[in-house]
């Protein structure tokens, strides 16, 4: 927690949450950009979306990106290589055993997907294991749930607010959680590039 | 194991042997967030607190119960589901004489209003019998009375222009203090019955069965006992509609069931 993410760390994740909500989506396709490898853990993406209307976002992320981009279904497992949109309308759960669990219940923070809901089913289920980026976005949702991942002793990573067209939503994760690391967007892909890099290479288990 | 895993599980038994409510086959990540919002607002600082409460409360109970069991909260979610229905099942339900209609988990009945109404605007009420069922008496309670806040009708209008209705919502309820209330003539085809997918079987034979964000809240092994009972209670070619991101797919079922509209999760049963 608050320091850079070292091979030995980076190793060790076995998922990872994006999130964010106004001004992310730019940063997100520069994260994905330079993955590609079938051994990075899964990525799950939460991006706030109107409710009303079927999402183009993982059409929008797979052009970006070697990884497999789909939008999550129910039970969905979480693989390595794939990247797994939450759809609009539901909460984004991720099961201990490495699957995805959806919810309509309320919105949090205004919010459905809510990041803080994601966040903190990944804290629980992945614990230290847990890897959490906070992006640009004019809400406070994530902020509780990055709390939540570091808590659990997982690492932190949050947009620097300098570099977020909306400054509100990474602002907030870094008051909430001051040991979370804040990056440009190029060090947070530099981050993940890392992650992937330091990917076990045997086997291809969604939860090892 | 997560965290608090053997306290949630514990908590669970005392619930079945108690209370005989079977939860442990719900999805471990979205009851451990309700069970935890209960406990805030319950005002209970651990699990094993509020399982003692349960243990020796029916009245706290009820109140987690509430938590526990999502409430469903929309009428015509899913704009291209009704039109998948409208086009491609109800034409086929048409040709029998008479049609039984299981809404499973049906909680405050929004969904079972919006497949009466449906089925009323293609001619097939008078001939249908809907059988809504849930776990949770209080939601069935709700359900039967058919009342609704004024103030989520505005949605539900838009909701229902949306998913092809051929009216207007205002034709199918009266508005008194504050409230709509939908008319007889839709309740009157509607049995209201409690009914376990965990714990309780087949019950009739039916052409469609409607199940949709529900399973959701159910892990894969509960999920495939519920699919089971779908397949065993549908007559042959009989559909199946799931909710917008559920899917047959990981479950063991899928072999019985042709895909009517991957995309609004329709499916048929095989002969």
């Amino acid at each position: 927690m608050g320091r850079a993410l070292d091979a030995a760390r980076a190793k060790e994740v076995g998922l990872v949450a994006i999130g964010g909500s106004a001004g992310a989506l730019p940063v997100v396709k520069l994260l994905l950009r330079g993955l590609g490898s079938p051994h990075m853990p899964p990525i799950v993406v939460v991006i706030h979306v109107r409710e009303d209307r079927p999402t183009l976002l993982a059409d929008v992320l797979s052009r970006a990106t070697a990884l497999q981009v789909r939008v999550a279904e129910d039970k969905e497992p979480l693989e390595r290589g794939g990247v797994f949109v939450a759809p609009p309308g539901y909460h984004m759960l991720i099961e201990s055993g490495g699957t995805v669990a959806l919810s309509t219940e309320e919105p949090v923070n205004f919010s459905r997907p809510s990041i803080d809901v994601a966040f903190e089913s990944l804290a629980v289920a992945y614990g230290a294991r847990a890897l959490g980026v906070l992006l640009s976005g004019a809400s406070q949702d994530g902020a509780a749930g990055l709390a939540a991942i570091a808590r659990a002793g997982g690492s932190v990573l949050v947009q620097d607010p300098i570099t977020a067209e909306h400054p509100t939503m990474p602002s907030a994760g870094l008051e909430r959680e001051p040991s979370a690391l804040s990056q440009a967007p190029e060090e947070l892909a530099a981050a993940l590039r890392v992650v992937e890099a330091a990917a076990p290479h045997g086997g291809r288990s969604s939860h090892d | 194991m997560a965290e608090g895993a053997g306290e949630l599980a514990e908590l669970l038994e005392v619930i079945l042997a108690q209370y005989h409510y079977d939860f442990r086959g719900y999805s471990l990540a979205s009851l451990r967030r309700r069970v935890s919002q209960a406990m805030e607002r319950m005002g209970h600082r651990s699990i094993a607190e509020l399982t003692r409460a349960v243990a020796e409360s029916p009245r706290v109970f009820a109140r987690l119960l509430d938590f526990v069991t999502v409430p469903y909260s929309d009428m015509f979610r899913d704009a291209s589901y009704f039109l998948a229905l409208r086009q491609l099942v109800l034409p086929v339900l048409a040709t029998y004489p008479s049609l039984k209609v299981w809404i499973a988990g049906c909680s405050t009945g929004e969904e079972v209003y919006s497949l009466a109404i449906v089925l009323a605007e293609q001619g097939l009420l008078e001939r249908t019998v809907i059988y809504a069922t849930d776990i949770h008496p209080g939601s069935l309670s709700r359900a039967s009375a058919g009342i609704y806040k004024l103030d989520r009708v505005r949605q539900f209008s838009q909701n229902y222009l949306a998913a092809g209705g051929t009216g207007s919502l205002a034709d199918y309820y009266r508005a008194a203090h504050g409230s709509v209330v939908f008319d007889r003539a839709l309740t009157k085809r509607i049995v209201f019955t409690d009914h376990s997918l965990a714990t309780d079987s087949v019950f009739a034979e039916v052409q469609l069965v409607s199940c949709r964000n529900v399973l959701i809240y159910f892990n894969s092994t509960l999920q495939n006992r519920a699919l089971a009972l779908f397949r065993d209670a549908l007559c042959r070619r009989g559909f199946l509609g799931l909710g917008s991101r559920e899917t047959l797919r990981f479950s063991g079922v899928a072999p019985d069931f042709d895909t009517v509209d991957a995309e609004a999760r329709i499916y048929q049963r095989r002969p």
